[in-house]
C-alpha cells in the first residue's frame, strides 16, 4: 500500500513537473548575447555587463516576458568570456552567430571591438561595445553601437568645467599601457590642449597588472599639475593610484573618463579618495527613478552585491529590447535595426522626468551610432558619489 | 637616488617573499606550482574578510591567511599532488593539475568574493617624507620591516630546524633523504603547506599596500616564476636573489625610463632572455637541475 502510495505520488509530481515546465516554456525565447571580458584583470567591466543582463533579463521573465509585436519572449542571455582576447573575441561572435543570436553586447575593449566586426557585418549581428575607436561606429561601419559615452565626448567637458570653475591650468596624464587608456590619453590630450590647458606630463605609462604606483607616479607628481588625468583606469587600479598620488603630496585634482564603482574607492582609498571625478551613470539620487532602483535591488539581492558601474551598463539591454518593440521586424533581420534607430525613441524607465532612450553620435560619427546615456560627472565624497553636473551627448 | 634605493628595497623584499614559497615547492616536488599567484590572492582574501570585513586585529588576520593557506596546501599536497606524482612520472601531468588548479581557485575567488577590487583600512597612517629625497608611506615601510623579518625567520628555521633540515635534505636528494630516515610523504606535505603559507602570507601583507583583486594571481605567477628563473629554481636564496634584483630593476626603470613610456619590462624581459641564454640555469640554479 505505502509503495502504491509512493508511485502514485512520484506519478503527481512527475506529472505537476512537466506541466509546470510546459507553463514556463510557454513564451518562446529570444537570445540576446554578451561578449565580454569575465575574467583577468579587468574582470569587473565585463561582470557588471554580464550581471546586468542578468537581472534584466531575470525581472522581465519574471514579470511574464518582453512583447515585441504579437509575441511575448522570455529573455535569455548568452553569455561568452573572451578574457580579453581579441581572438577570442571572434570565437564569441562566432558563438552566437551560430546560435542565431543577431543583438550583442560587448565586447568591453578596443581591440576586441575592432577584431569582432567582420564577423558581425558578415553575419548581420548588431553589437554594442564599450570602446571608444570612432572608425568602429563611422561609415562604412554599420553594425556597432557604443554603448556608453565615449572619453573624448566626456573629457572635454569635464576639463572645461575644472577650467572655469576650479582654476585648472596645468594638467597631466598618466594612462596603463594597453590600447583603451593610451586611446583614451590621447583623445583627452587633445581635448585639453584645444581648451588651452598646459600638459605638463604626458608620456608615463604604467603596466596593466601594477599593483605598487609609487614608483610609476613619483616622476608625474614632480611635475606638480593641477589637474592629474588617469586616462581610461580600471576600477580595480583607480583606488591605488588615488592612494599612490595622495600619499606622494599631490594635492590637486585628480579625474577620469571611466566608470568607477564607489565601495572600490572607499575601500581601497579612503578619504584619499575624496574629490575625485569620474563618469557615472542614471543613479544619483536626483535623477534616478523608481525603476532604476528597483533594478538596484534585484542586482544587489541576485549578486550579493550592486556595482556602480552598471548603471550605465543597464542600458545597451533595453535599447536593443526597445527598439526590436518599435520595429518587430528587426528581431532576425539587423538592417531593419538600422533603419528604426534614425528615429527610434521611447521614454527612460531609468531616469525621473521625461528623459528618452534614443540613438545619437551624428556629431561624433556621421550617424546615430551610439545610445544616448546622460553624462553625469560625478564626485567621489565620504563612500558615495555626488552628481557635479550633467550633461548630454551630441 | 635615495627614492629609487627605497622603491627597490620594498619591492625587493616584498618579491622575494613571493618567490620563496614557488621555490620551496619546485624544490622539494619538482614542482611548477602555477597556482601560486592565486594562493598569493586568496591570502590576501582571508586577511581581507577578517581584517577589512570582520574588524578583527591586523595580526590576527595575517594568522588566519598563514593558517588558512598552509592547511589549503597540505590537503592539496596530500589529496592532488601527491597521487598525481606516485601515478605519473611526466612532469607535465603535475604542470597541469597546478594550471588546473589555478583556473579552479580564480572561479572559487569570483564566486566567494566577486570581482571587484577589495582594500583594508591603512595599518599605520602617515608618510615618511626626508626632504623630499624619499617619500615612503609608513604603511609600506612596515610591510617592507615585516617582510625582510619573514625572510630571515624562513632562512633560519630552514637552517636551524629539524624540519628545515629534513626540507633542504629533501630538496638535495630525495633518495637519499629517505635512505637516511626522512618521511618522503610527510615532509612533501610539510614543505608544500610551507610553500603555500608563504604566498598567504605575503597576500595578507600585501593587501594592506595594493589591495586584492580576482585578476592579480596570474600576473603574480609570472612574476615570481621571473624572479626563480633569475635566481635559479629549486634554490632559496636564488629566490631571495631574484627579487631584489627584479624589484631593484623595476625601481631602476620606472624612475630613469618613465620619459620613454612603459619600456621597464620590455628591457627586463629582453635582459632576462639574454641572460637566460648565457646562463639557463639562474644565478644559483645547477645545469643539471
Amino acid at each position: 500500500m505505502k509503495r502504491r502510495h509512493f508511485l502514485g505520488a512520484s506519478l503527481l509530481t512527475a506529472v505537476l513537473a512537466t506541466t509546470t515546465s510546459i507553463a514556463l516554456a510557454e513564451n518562446p525565447v529570444l537570445k540576446i548575447g554578451f561578449v565580454g571580458v569575465t575574467s583577468g584583470p579587468a574582470a569587473a567591466w565585463g561582470i557588471s555587463n554580464q550581471r546586468s543582463m542578468e537581472t534584466r533579463a531575470e525581472w522581465i521573465n519574471e514579470t511574464g516576458g518582453y512583447t515585441i509585436g504579437d509575441t511575448t519572449y522570455d529573455i535569455e542571455i548568452v553569455s561568452f568570456d573572451d578574457q580579453k582576447d581579441p581572438k577570442r573575441a571572434i570565437a564569441g561572435m562566432e558563438k552566437m552567430a551560430q546560435e542565431g543570436i543577431h543583438y550583442v553586447v560587448g565586447p568591453n575593449v578596443d581591440d576586441g571591438a575592432a577584431a569582432v566586426r567582420p564577423v558581425a557585418e558578415a553575419k548581420g549581428i548588431m553589437y554594442f561595445p564599450y570602446a571608444f575607436p570612432k572608425e568602429l561606429y563611422t561609415a562604412p561601419a554599420s553594425n556597432a553601437v557604443l554603448g556608453m559615452v565615449a572619453n573624448y565626448q566626456s573629457g572635454p567637458a569635464i576639463y572645461k568645467h575644472l577650467k572655469e570653475k576650479e582654476g585648472v591650468n596645468t594638467v597631466a596624464f598618466i594612462a596603463a599601457n594597453e590600447s583603451d587608456p593610451l586611446s583614451q590619453r590621447d583623445g583627452g590630450l587633445a581635448a585639453a590642449e584645444a581648451l588651452g590647458l598646459e600638459v605638463v606630463s604626458d608620456n608615463v605609462t604604467y603596466q596593466v597588472d601594477t599593483t605598487d604606483f609609487t614608483p610609476v607616479l613619483t616622476p608625474v607628481i614632480r611635475t606638480q599639475p593641477d589637474l592629474l588625468v588617469l586616462s581610461g583606469v580600471s576600477p580595480a587600479n583607480a583606488p591605488q593610484l588615488i592612494r599612490s598620488a595622495r600619499e606622494l603630496g599631490f594635492q590637486g585634482l585628480i579625474s577620469t573618463e571611466t566608470a568607477q564603482d564607489a565601495t572600490v574607492l572607499r575601500e581601497g582609498a579612503g578619504e584619499l579618495a575624496n574629490g575625485f571625478i569620474s563618469v557615472g551613470g542614471a543613479s544619483t539620487p536626483e535623477i534616478a527613478s523608481d525603476a532604476m532602483k528597483e533594478f538596484v535591488e534585484r542586482y544587489t539581492k541576485m549578486f550579493g552585491e550592486y556595482n556602480d558601474e552598471s548603471n550605465t551598463k543597464v542600458y545597451a539591454l533595453e535599447y536593443i529590447l526597445e527598439t526590436l518593440k518599435a520595429n518587430p521586424s528587426a528581431i532576425d533581420n539587423v538592417k531593419e535595426f538600422q533603419s528604426t534607430m534614425d528615429t527610434f525613441e521611447a521614454s527612460n524607465p531609468y531616469m525621473k522626468g521625461d528623459a528618452k532612450l534614443r540613438y545619437v553620435g551624428t556629431s561624433s560619427f556621421g550617424q546615430k551610432r551610439q545610445v544616448a546615456v546622460p553624462l553625469v560627472v560625478n564626485v567621489y565624497q565620504d563612500g558615495e558619489f555626488k552628481t557635479l553636473f550633467v550633461a548630454e551627448v551630441d | 637616488m635615495e627614492q629609487i634605493l627605497a622603491n627597490g628595497i620594498y619591492l625587493g623584499a616584498q618579491y622575494a617573499m613571493i618567490a620563496l614559497g614557488l621555490t620551496l615547492i619546485f624544490a622539494l616536488m619538482n614542482v611548477l606550482n602555477f597556482a601560486h599567484g592565486q594562493m598569493y590572492v586568496l591570502g590576501g582574501f582571508v586577511t581581507y574578510t577578517f581584517y577589512g570585513q570582520l574588524g578583527w586585529p591586523f595580526v590576527v588576520a595575517l594568522l588566519a591567511s598563514c593558517v588558512t593557506l598552509a592547511v589549503l596546501g597540505a590537503l592539496i599536497e596530500k589529496f592532488l599532488f601527491a597521487p598525481v606524482i606516485r601515478r605519473s612520472s611526466r612532469e607535465e601531468s603535475t604542470m597541469l593539475l597546478a594550471a588546473g588548479l589555478a583556473f579552479f581557485f580564480d572561479a572559487i575567488i569570483l564566486l566567494v568574493f566577486g570581482e571587484k577590487q577589495r582594500g583594508v583600512p591603512k595599518i599605520v597612517n602617515g608618510v615618511l617624507n626626508w626632504d623630499f629625497r624619499i617619500i615612503m608611506p609608513y604603511d609600506r615601510i612596515l610591510i617592507c620591516f615585516l617582510a625582510i623579518l619573514s625572510i630571515v625567520g624562513f632562512i633560519v628555521f630552514m637552517q636551524y630546524s629539524k624540519t628545515g633540515r629534513a626540507l633542504r635534505a629533501l630538496a638535495q636528494d630525495r633518495t637519499a633523504a629517505q635512505l637516511m630516515g626522512v618521511n618522503v610523504e610527510r615532509y612533501s606535505m610539510i614543505g608544500f603547506a610551507i610553500g603555500a603559507m608563504l604566498a598567504g602570507l605575503v597576500g595578507g601583507l600585501l593587501v594592506t599596500i595594493t589591495g586584492v583583486n580576482l585578476g592579480m594571481g596570474g600576473p603574480t605567477s609570472i612574476k615570481a616564476f621571473m624572479m626563480v628563473m633569475i635566481g635559479g629554481a629549486g634554490v632559496i636564496s636564488g629566490a631571495i636573489a631574484g627579487g631584489i634584483i627584479l624589484g631593484f630593476m623595476e625601481a631602476i626603470g620606472l624612475a630613469v625610463l618613465s620619459q620613454y613610456g612603459d619600456i621597464t619590462y620590455l628591457l627586463i624581459f629582453v635582459s632576462l632572455m639574454i641572460f637566460l641564454a648565457i646562463r639557463p640555469q639562474g644565478l644559483m640554479g645547477k645545469p643539471w637541475g
